[in-house]
């Protein structure tokens, strides 16, 4: 939309503030909005661009949860769940899968994700912790590696 | 107040969020269902569900994270505390950053970043699996739906589709 409909970016320029947005913490579009919205209209547009992205979907999330409020114990939509939830699965492990593809220094680099799935999914240690120690590792190996060139 | 609560905890997850919401679905599941018990295993992978196959951005699953544990209030509270610091962050901070692209501790950082946040996403695929207690129908579907998409170009709704359709089934 902001692209090919309006014109008020290149593709370029958004592909590079959405890498920003998918580096940095929080979800990813709410970021991108609010970068996009500072650029075009300051603080107003900072703030009315990620209501505007989330206000519609916020509403039908709170429809859906009123629905299953009611009805989400029945049989049929215990099993419709767990299809999706099973179908949810396959995906993400298939987003893991191709972002692990694109790293570029798998050797050095791929230890650490290793890591994390041992620390989070394992031992279940508090993430906060485990990204805080994680970043700097892998951050200093990149840092290192990045001088040798 | 368990809204000023989730609050807390939710501002706490979403400044180390690296991956988006999908990268904090272990965390969530730890904070909510093993350390509080205000959801049980069925509820949070139901939730999960209803955000996957919902339009709009997958963070919404706080939202009804938060809807379920406290009403309106909690889904308020873990939506804005999952969006409003970064966001805050971000508006601040966008301008000096972008001064400093190119620099090595920068590049540092995003090359660092992403072998953490693919490690956080493949946790939170098997937590799913954990948390439903997937049976062999299950694991055929997550099996099937990884391969089929990451050989072909089918939009993902189509297995979430095919997964509601499977489950209505009772296969799943």
């Amino acid at each position: 939309m902001l692209v090919d409909e309006r014109h008020w970016m290149t593709g370029e320029e958004f592909n590079a503030q959405l890498g920003l947005c998918q580096f940095l913490p929080g979800p990813n579009v709410i970021n991108l909005a609010v970068v996009v919205g500072k650029r075009y209209q300051g603080l107003l547009g900072a703030i009315v661009a990620p209501f505007g992205l989330l206000a519609g979907p916020l509403v039908v999330v709170l429809l859906l949860a009123l629905i299953y409020d009611r009805y989400g114990s029945q049989p049929l939509a215990q099993g419709m769940l767990r299809g999706i939830a099973a179908a949810g699965c396959g995906l993400l492990f298939a987003t893991a899968w191709r972002m692990g593809g694109a790293i570029k220094d798998k050797p050095a680099f791929l230890p650490f994700t290793v890591l994390v799935v041992a620390a989070i999914a394992w031992l279940r240690w508090p993430m906060p912790v485990v990204m805080l120690c994680g970043l700097l590792l892998s951050g200093g190996v990149a840092y290192w590696k990045l001088g040798r060139k | 107040m368990i809204a000023l609560q989730l609050f807390l905890e939710f501002a706490l997850l979403s400044g180390v969020a690296f991956g988006g919401a999908t990268a904090l679905l272990p965390e969530m599941h730890r904070v909510v269902v093993e350390n509080y018990h205000w959801l049980d295993n069925t509820t949070f992978t139901n939730l999960y569900a209803i955000a996957q196959a919902a339009p709009g951005p997958n963070v919404l699953v706080v939202t009804l994270i938060g809807w379920e544990i406290a009403g309106l209030t909690g889904a308020l509270a873990t939506t804005a505390a999952m969006c409003l610091p970064m966001s805050i962050l971000i508006y601040l901070l966008i301008d000096r950053w972008e001064s400093f692209a190119g620099k090595r501790w920068q590049k540092a950082v995003s090359l660092g970043v992403s072998p953490l946040a693919v490690g956080l996403i493949f946790s939170g695929a098997t937590l799913i699996a954990q948390a439903a207690a997937f049976g062999w129908g299950a694991w055929l579907l997550v099996a099937t739906t990884l391969v089929a998409n990451l050989r072909s170009k089918l939009h993902p709704l189509w297995f979430i589709a095919a997964g509601a359709a499977l489950g209505l089934l009772g296969l799943i």
